[in-house]
């Protein structure tokens, strides 16, 4: 009638209109590997998420290594076996703050609103989001592990002792994860969760063991570096990596990766139930 | 099943009543929904009986409580008070049931605006359990159908308005829902693309879809909406098809131009008196236009004019436009309550 009306009545919409079969519901397992799937499209559209967050470590490493390497450590080289575990830990744990930022970001965008509108097992938006970000660690931890070997970065252990290491970060970054997915469903705006977000990370990456040995430290500072969950992580990747890991420090970690999930899993679920 | 559909059926006339009676399960059943954010009840009360198969227009001001009503029957939101059902399915305790039968697009974009048209339509086939080749045939379907082949590759960021629009309801009728929820969806789109997105709408319900939108646009209700439920401060104070709702306001309106802008306030004073009711000022400065309930008075007020010294360079009676219907019942906040007796008395 008009040539306003486009295709909108011809052939090709009345059949995309007309199937009404549908194929069996996806399954709790496929949905969370199809949000994965979607995590993983956003790294390739939006590749700069890894680079922000790579760029802060690997300042870190060249400032730290070389302008008080000398001073911490005795020499440059040495300071640079003693930081890169503890980088890695904390470009990983830095990264998990995106697991907020993006969740709040399809809250507000109303992309949540259809997903939870859609027939699926409802938890899958969060557990994909989760597969997907363990991914992004995976990426941004051979980042810094690259730059390291370059700069002279060499595991006394064993060089197979960095995968191990690895995994108990992932599962660690996992876990914590799960603080920024409750968090992101709370927050209203971008700005508050970001200010959060260093007000809690700030104080956990730097008084830790990451960057200078804790028994430098007055003792009540020592005290609370030892209980941060940061320092009890980086003990057992720096076990891992240059040996001497004990299993009571993995049997830690795992504690805490335990605890974390135990804490916010559940309020997480209880927000995104009550989510409005 | 209607019997204690009350207060919705006290609001229709009884011919409406009967027919609605006739008619076999409607779509959505609503029961004195209610939903209070802090200090604002945002939703007050709304009963509804929508009927399969039609579209049912949601017509209201911004912070009517559209926006909530359609989040609580989309199962996002819990009532606090009341209760539906969405094909004979509960909301609450069957909100997979109904889930499966339903599709949102909500009233901001619901797609990834970081993916593209594809990425965006596969996303959400995969999920409705497609297989992977499947999810992309789907996809690729409705692209076309959406007109939205050339851009299937490019992100959704980089899409004009009326395209960003159609990918939203594309992705909302993957799965063929029989109900579709369709938030504003023509709000900041311009005329063609809005067009367009009617011609979509109609190509819908004529496939069986049942549609319940919701609008600022009274042109867009009048043009789309079988029936029509005004909503305003959380209640719906008026429903029926647009014809009824323009009866219910009485007679029609008096539009008239004076020769003279100077003349229009001795104007309004003599046309106020002999129609009794309330004049419109125009925009027009020398406009004004007036509800008439009474056609026999319209002659008497002319002539009184005409006796004043005020000359005429026009006038016109018409039917009520929606939007006149609309401000009487919305915008007369003193009027308010006598109104609402009036549409429920029929
Ligand atoms: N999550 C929320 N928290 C607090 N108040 C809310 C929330 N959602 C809506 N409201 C309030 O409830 C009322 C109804 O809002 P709603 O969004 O349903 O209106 P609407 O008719 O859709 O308006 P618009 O045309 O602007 O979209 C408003 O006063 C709004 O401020
Ligand atoms: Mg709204």
């Amino acid at each position: 009638m008009d040539n306003i009306t486009l295709k909108t009545h011809t052939e090709a919409f009345n059949n995309a209109l007309s199937k009404t079969s549908k194929p069996p519901k996806a399954g709790a397992f496929s949905a969370s590997l199809t949000f994965g799937w979607r995590a993983l499209l956003k790294i390739k559209h939006v590749p700069e998420q890894l680079f922000d967050v790579t760029a802060f470590p690997i300042m870190f490493i060249l400032m730290f290594t070389y302008l008080f390497g000398g001073a911490i450590a005795g020499s440059t080289g040495d300071y640079l076996q003693f930081l890169l575990p503890g980088i890695l830990a904390q470009t990983v744990i830095m990264l998990t703050i995106y697991t907020g930022i993006s969740l709040n970001n399809d809250i507000r965008k109303g992309v949540f609103d259809r997903f939870r509108s859609l027939p699926i097992w409802q938890p899958a938006v969060l557990t994909g989001a989760l597969l997907g970000d363990v991914l992004r660690y995976s990426i941004a931890s051979m980042m810094i592990i690259i730059i390291g070997f370059i700069l002279g970065f060499r595991p006394e252990a064993n060089i197979t002792g960095i995968f191990p290491a690895m995994v108990i970060l992932l599962i660690f970054a996992f876990s914590f994860s799960w603080i920024w997915t409750a968090v992101g469903i709370i927050v209203r705006s971008q700005e508050t969760l970001y200010t959060l977000s260093f007000i809690i990370m700030f104080p956990l990456t730097f008084i830790s063991n990451i960057f200078v040995d804790p028994e430098t430290m007055p003792p009540w500072l020592e005290a609370f570096v030892n209980v941060n969950p940061v320092s009890i992580l980086v003990t057992a990747m720096r076990g891992f990596i240059h040996g001497g890991v004990t299993p009571a420090d993995i049997a830690a970690v795992l504690l805490v990766s335990a605890a974390l999930i135990a804490v916010f899993g559940p309020i997480t679920m209880y927000l995104f139930r009550r989510q409005k | 099943m209607h019997s204690h559909n009350s207060t919705t059926t006290d609001q229709l006339p009884a011919e409406q009543f009967n027919k609605a009676r006739q008619e076999p399960s409607p779509a959505i059943v609503a029961h004195n929904l209610v939903k209070v954010f802090g200090e604002t009840r945002a939703v007050d009360g709304v009963d509804l009986s929508i009927p399969k198969g039609k579209v049912y227009g949601f017509l209201g001001p911004n912070g009517a409580g559209k926006t909530t009503t359609i989040r609580m029957l989309a199962t996002l939101l819990q009532p606090d008070e009341g209760n539906a059902t969405v094909f004979g399915h509960d909301l609450i305790k069957e909100a997979d049931a109904v889930r499966s039968r339903i599709s949102l697009t909500g009233q901001f974009a619901s797609v990834d605006d970081d993916m593209t048209g594809m990425e965006n339509l596969t996303l959400i086939a995969r999920l409705l359990g497609y297989q992977r080749k499947q999810a992309a045939v789907r996809a690729a379907e409705l692209l076309q159908a959406f007109d939205l082949e050339a851009a299937a590759n490019r992100q959704v960021k980089k899409y004009s308005g009326g395209m960003r629009r159609r990918i939203d309801i594309a992705a909302s009728i993957v799965n063929s829902p029989e109900l579709l929820f369709l938030d504003e969806p023509t709000t900041g789109l311009d005329p063609r693309s809005r067009n367009q997105v009617w011609d979509i709408i109609r190509a819908l319900v004529s496939n069986g879809t049942t549609i319940l939108l919701t609008t600022q646009y009274l042109e867009e209700a009048d043009q789309l909406a079988d029936r029509i439920a005004v909503i305003d401060k959380g209640k719906i104070i008026a429903e029926g098809t647009a014809g009824e709702l323009k009866r219910s306001i009485g007679g029609g309106s008096l539009h008239v131009r004076l020769l003279e802008p100077e003349h229009r306030s001795p104007a309004e004073q003599i046309l106020a008196k002999n129609l009794d009711s309330p004049i419109r000022l125009d925009s027009d400065p020398a406009a004004l236009s007036a509800q008439v309930n009474d056609t026999k008075k319209v002659i008497a007020a002319l002539g009184e004019l005409e006796k004043a010294g005020i000359h005429i360079a026009g006038f016109s009676m018409g039917q009520p436009s929606l939007d006149e219907v609309f401000l009487k019942l919305t915008g007369e906040p003193a009027h308010h309550t006598e109104e609402n007796e009036e549409m429920a008395n029929g």
